[in-house]
């Protein structure tokens, strides 16, 4: 069994500096690094002897329109099957400079998760294959996640939150 | 594209009168509403002949935009969008966002409760097996043994019935535990089915398993070595049938799987034979889990001590303050959760259904995002439809189980 510990530890001594902000959610390894150095990561821990976290789970946007310079994360979930082992890698991405490399050489499997980030959050992945609208319509001119877009219509005046207490 | 050998088929008259034609493609469009596709998705498919020599898929037809309206949603509300991404085992989806809110809130729920979501989801696994099986034989002509499968799919609906009110999208379960505790019929509805579930399945697995068309149809179409599922992704059932015993119920279990004993089938090819006969193994392994679950369901009560959470009895918002307090709190939604940020994946009934959860401490999810199987793995349909004919690309996609709700979200 791997340890979150001995993981990190591993990461700080090849990575250094473009490793940080390391916590354990619920248990789950969590690191932010830099865009630069994401595909060196993966690639780090997919082809790494002991840990072979080489299992795509997820990739995902969020949106924190608040925090400047920082305006969005793309959120990666790997996954060791042999050591049954998980880590969630971040990274940090500013609105004026939205751009990450692909991870699809690495796997198959983050073509459609990355056209879907792109479709809900507008992040562009640079030299994905075909990086167009999954689920909405290819002639939407917004990107539908982005918290600008409330879900409700703005022009109606009985569901304010305030009448619910909100 | 290149390793697809062009050439003039005898089978083909009219290519072989106009040899100009050889070569040329013919677009051919597979859906948006095509029977074989159950669902509403496209797929273009490039054609020499009948032979399939790229294809591309279009989805999103149904997409809903789930993860943007739960950001609008108290957590007890989500639990209805959760049924309508797979809709053949919705109760899955219900008790796995659940687990994954109750995880947030550090619950601990009781063991009886655990029990009953095991039972149920164990059901919701048949009936989704059920499903896709039948299906594909349908899809490869036979049609008789979908009409005897059928017919248990509809009494696991009516355990669903009795236990929550609903049949396909069920809702079922509160964050907490159960919404009430099994009645005497349906613990005799589902004793039955225990009963009466084995011989058709037996019946429906002599009319397949060594069935000399059927092999024909099956073995070797639309094989994925385990290294290619893996870097597609694959879980579940169509990863298990290329021989990677990857089960979410055994590597990480949640509500109480450890106690079970239970195998994992494994397949060898990854071929349609092997995704079929996979899931008819899980579903003699589901049935011994629930048989093992009913034997040993603890006494207790079903559902956690979370107040702020678990509607309170009728009789007690009737009668006490507190009671009535968190009523109108819950059903207004207008608890705030705790900051935090969790991943919660169960085995669906495609694999590994994932919830990535961030609450920043107000009433609704910050971002809720759904990892679901079927959107994952078919993306790896074109790859294993190439240089197949027609017909085995309907198979090859009926035994995928792509369910279009899951795909959509």
């Amino acid at each position: 069994m791997l340890s979150n510990q001995e993981v990190a530890e591993e990461l700080v001594k090849k990575f250094g500096d473009d490793v940080y902000d390391f916590e354990e959610p619920y248990g789950l390894l969590t690191l932010t690094t830099t865009r630069e150095q994401i595909i060196p990561i993966l690639e780090y821990l997919f082809h790494h002897d002991r840990f072979k976290i080489n299992f795509l789970t997820d990739i995902t946007g969020i949106h924190y329109p608040d925090s400047p310079g920082q305006e969005f994360a793309v959120v990666y979930h790997i996954h060791s099957l042999t050591q049954n082992f998980r880590v969630r890698i971040k990274v940090f991405l500013a609105e004026a400079d939205i751009h990450i490399p692909t991870a699809t050489p690495l796997y198959a499997s983050a073509n459609w998760m990355e056209r879907e980030t792109y479709d809900f959050f507008g992040i562009i992945f640079d030299g994905h294959p075909d990086l167009r609208r999954i689920l909405n319509i290819e002639e939407m001119d917004y990107f539908p996640m982005r918290k600008q877009y409330p879900m409700e219509d703005a022009t109606r005046q009985d569901k304010t939150d305030a009448l619910f207490g909100r | 594209m290149a390793d697809i050998e062009l050439v003039p088929n005898k089978n083909f008259p009219a290519r072989k009168d106009h040899p100009e034609l050889v070569g040329e493609l013919t677009t051919l469009n597979l859906g948006p509403t095509h029977p074989a596709t159950h669902g509403i998705f496209q797929n273009i498919l490039q054609m020499d002949g009948e032979k399939i020599v790229s294809g591309e898929q279009t989805i999103g037809y149904i997409h809903r935009a789930f993860e943007k309206i739960a950001e609008r949603r108290p957590f007890y509300q989500i639990t209805t969008l959760t049924d309508r991404m797979n809709y053949c085992s919705s109760p899955i989806n219900n008790f796995g966002w659940h687990m994954t809110v109750e995880k947030l809130l550090g619950i601990e729920v009781p063991k009886r409760a655990q029990y009953i979501r095991v039972i149920l989801m164990e059901l919701a696994r048949i009936s989704d097996h059920l499903i896709c099986n039948g299906i594909l034989g349908v899809d490869s002509g036979a049609y008789s043994g979908f009409l005897y499968l059928m017919e248990k799919r509809e009494e696991i609906y009516e355990i669903y019935e009795e236990i929550c009110g609903a049949r396909l999208t069920t809702n079922m379960g509160r964050i907490g535990g159960m919404e009430r505790d099994f009645s005497n019929e349906a613990l005799r509805k589902i004793r039955e089915m225990l009963k009466t579930l084995p011989p058709v399945l037996k019946e429906f697995e002599n009319l397949f398993n060594r069935n000399r068309i059927f092999m024909d149809r099956t073995i070797n179409v639309g094989p994925i070595s385990a290294e290619r599922a893996l870097s597609y992704g694959f879980t579940g059932p169509n990863l298990r049938a290329a021989g990677v015993d990857y089960d979410v119920r055994v590597m990480n279990p949640y509500s109480s799987y450890e106690d079970f004993d239970f195998i994992i089938p494994v397949g060898q090819s990854g071929d349609t034979y092997d995704r079929f006969m996979v899931r008819n193994e899980e579903m003699w392994q589901s049935m011994r889990i629930i048989e093992q679950a009913m034997n040993n369901l603890p006494e207790g009560p079903f559902f956690a001590d979370a107040p702020e959470y678990y509607l309170p009895p009728k009789q007690e918002v009737y009668r006490s303050m507190e009671a009535l307090i968190y009523h109108f709190k819950i059903v207004m939604g207008e608890i705030d959760a705790p900051v935090g940020e969790v991943y919660h994946s169960v085995e669906g009934g495609n694999g590994e259904l994932g919830f990535y959860l961030i609450s920043d401490g107000g009433r609704t999810p910050y971002r809720l995002h759904f990892r679901r199987p079927s959107f994952i793995y078919y993306q790896a349909f074109p790859e294993m439809c190439k240089g197949t004919t027609l017909s085995d690309a309907i198979l090859i996609m009926s035994s995928l189980n792509v369910i279009a709700g899951e795909l959509d979200a």
